[in-house]
């Protein structure tokens, strides 16, 4: 364990620790975000009113649309000056949703990582190799972080290049890795292509994440790694990853409840539910300075596990492995990707909106997107160069836009099936369950 | 003097050029000349027919993504570097021509060829100072 005091707190006085840092965090919240003191007023809540953990269920939902209006700086609770970092997911239409982080968040986040790299029974001794994209997308950077804290050595390797990885990997002696799921086969393939065996290798935990998995996912990897393969969860708007990890017990995920508190709720009637149904995760970032998060709705669905105590020791509550998004976000090779986001990029092309049908498709190891655009008649011409340019401009687009790459296939009008009502957009045929 | 081309979108999949020239075939819209210009993952089905309006009419009615393109048609002296000659004769006035094909009419025993320029009035001037004939569109039509 990385921090026996806070991962072991008993639970009671972890209860008890929460309600205060709730109470401060509304406090700040308040005073500091026009956006938190309108909905409050709106909602009759006064932070006064907040007086232990309870009294969350007395608090308004913050929405990933109301999060994204706020662009850039509108949630930003601290002076910039106290800003040492900036992070962004990408959004619905283009605004991303921007999170920036004082030098305290920087230092809990670390913590949090940290303690999911130690779940996996990292040390100082170890070398953990980061193939997680580094950039806006918070995963390489907080797993690199968290590292550092540890003491461990971090191998800062992003993604790609895998044969590169699979050389360092070999060379190093790396212990840990941190990857996609999906990537970390995409190396085990390589590797059997350039004639390494991987079993040979000293690797003892992986923490893979930031897409959905399975249990035969799980399985196969760690047939093609000598690792105990764990899952790692976070989004950006709340920290990134590291919010809740598997402990080496492999069954749920540690949600790292003293910074970022969990609910489940209905995502229809917005009521908690009790633990062991599933529902919609709402997260209230209790320690966040930079921007302070009250009740933020996910979209992710799973359920708090109703279980007695983890044998491993650690006293916060569990989440099961996530089940689904209560929206229609697809996460395709780690990156998310709205409907609504191709469907603003063909609009701008043509001012008109096409009819189309993404196909997500999973071959081999990686994530596939295709999309299917009905040639209209304004799109039309009889020459294939301009055709062709058509296509590829759509594929650039979506690229700078979504930074996925995606296959544009052009196909006759009416061949993309209509439904009656919402129109249906994409066709998922990745198997993961 | 412009002969108006029927241009059709088709997916390259199996079945579909036939259903296109069946639609036509019904309507009893006849084809006198065709080109296709085919990708990996698409074509676009090039055609002149006698009766241009009925066709249009007839492959939008059938759900088609459809458009009209202005093209000239140009007769071919039948011997060896004819074609050739008149190629020479456009790069010189600078003509762009996007695309082009041949077919070769019964009723003369010439060759004719199809040219889609950039600037389809630019070429009419330019073929015409060079002393090339252009076939007028209702000839083309009933070949």
């Amino acid at each position: 364990m990385f921090n026996p005091q806070a991962e072991a707190m008993p639970v009671k006085e972890l209860r008890k620790l929460q309600g205060v840092r709730l109470q401060d965090l509304v406090r700040r919240a308040y005073a500091h975000v026009p956006f938190y003191r309108a909905k409050l007023d709106a909602h009759g809540v006064k932070p006064d009113d907040v007086r232990g953990i309870e009294d969350i269920a007395k608090l308004p939902f913050t929405m990933k649309k109301e999060f994204r209006e706020q662009y850039p700086f509108g949630m930003f609770a601290v002076p910039h000056r106290e800003i040492v970092r900036i992070h962004a997911s990408s959004g619905t239409t283009g605004k991303p949703t921007v999170v920036g982080y004082t030098r305290n968040d920087i230092d809990n986040w670390a913590e949090c990582t940290a303690r999911s790299l130690a779940c996996g029974g990292a040390t100082a001794d170890d070398t953990v190799q980061i193939a997680y994209g580094y950039g806006l997308f918070t995963g390489g950077l907080g797993m690199h972080y968290g590292a550092e804290k540890l003491g461990a050595a971090a191998l800062p390797t992003s993604s790609g290049n895998t044969e590169k990885q699979i050389m360092l990997m070999k060379d190093f002696g790396v212990t840990v890795l941190c990857s996609t799921p999906s990537y970390a086969l995409q190396i085990a393939e390589v590797a059997a292509q350039m004639g390494e065996d991987l079993m040979k290798l000293p690797l003892k935990s992986g923490h893979f994440g930031a897409e959905p998995w399975t249990e035969a996912m799980r399985r196969r990897i760690e047939e093609l790694f000598p690792l105990k393969a764990l899952d790692i969860y976070g989004l950006s708007e709340v920290a990134g990853p590291g919010v809740a990890s598997e402990c080496l017990e492999q069954h749920g995920l540690h949600v790292f409840e003293d910074h970022f508190y969990p609910e489940i709720i209905d995502p229809e009637t917005g009521d908690p539910l009790p633990d062991g149904q599933k529902g919609e995760l709402v997260f209230t970032c209790l320690t966040k300075e930079g921007v302070p998060l009250i009740r933020y709705r996910t979209r992710d669905v799973t359920m708090i596990l109703d279980e007695g105590p983890c044998p491993c020791g650690r006293t916060s509550r569990k989440i099961a492995r996530l089940m689904g998004r209560t929206d229609d976000m697809l996460i395709i090779r780690g990156i998310n990707v709205f409907p609504s986001q191709v469907e603003d990029v063909l609009v701008r092309i043509e001012g008109v909106q096409p009819q189309y049908l993404i196909v997500v498709d999973r071959q081999g190891n990686l994530d596939t997107m295709e999309i299917k655009v009905e040639v209209t008649e304004s799109l039309f011409s009889d020459e294939v160069r301009k055709l062709e340019a058509l296509r590829d401009k759509i594929h650039h687009q979506i690229k700078a836009m979504l930074n996925v790459s995606a296959k544009i296939t052009l196909v006759e009008p009416k061949t993309i099936e209509r439904t009656l009502g919402k129109a249906k957009r994409v066709q998922d045929l990745r198997k993961l369950t | 003097m412009k002969v108006r081309q029927i241009s059709i979108f088709l997916e390259n999949r199996s079945g579909r050029l036939a259903s296109v020239l069946k639609e036509v075939g019904r309507a009893g819209v006849n084809i006198r000349a065709l080109s296709l210009a085919d990708t990996s993952d698409f074509g676009i089905l090039r055609l002149i027919v006698d009766d241009v309006d009925k066709g249009v009419q007839v492959l939008k009615d059938a759900g088609h993504t459809v458009s009209l393109t202005e093209v000239l048609a140009v007769e071919v002296p039948d011997h060896p570097g004819g074609l050739a000659g008149i190629l020479e004769k456009l790069s010189e006035a600078n003509l762009n021509v996007e695309y082009m094909y041949a077919f070769v009419c019964r009723a003369t025993e010439k060759a004719v060829v199809v040219f889609r320029f950039e600037d389809v009035n630019a070429a009419i001037a330019a073929l015409k100072k060079a002393g090339i004939s252009i076939l007028p569109a209702e000839t083309v039509y009933s070949l």
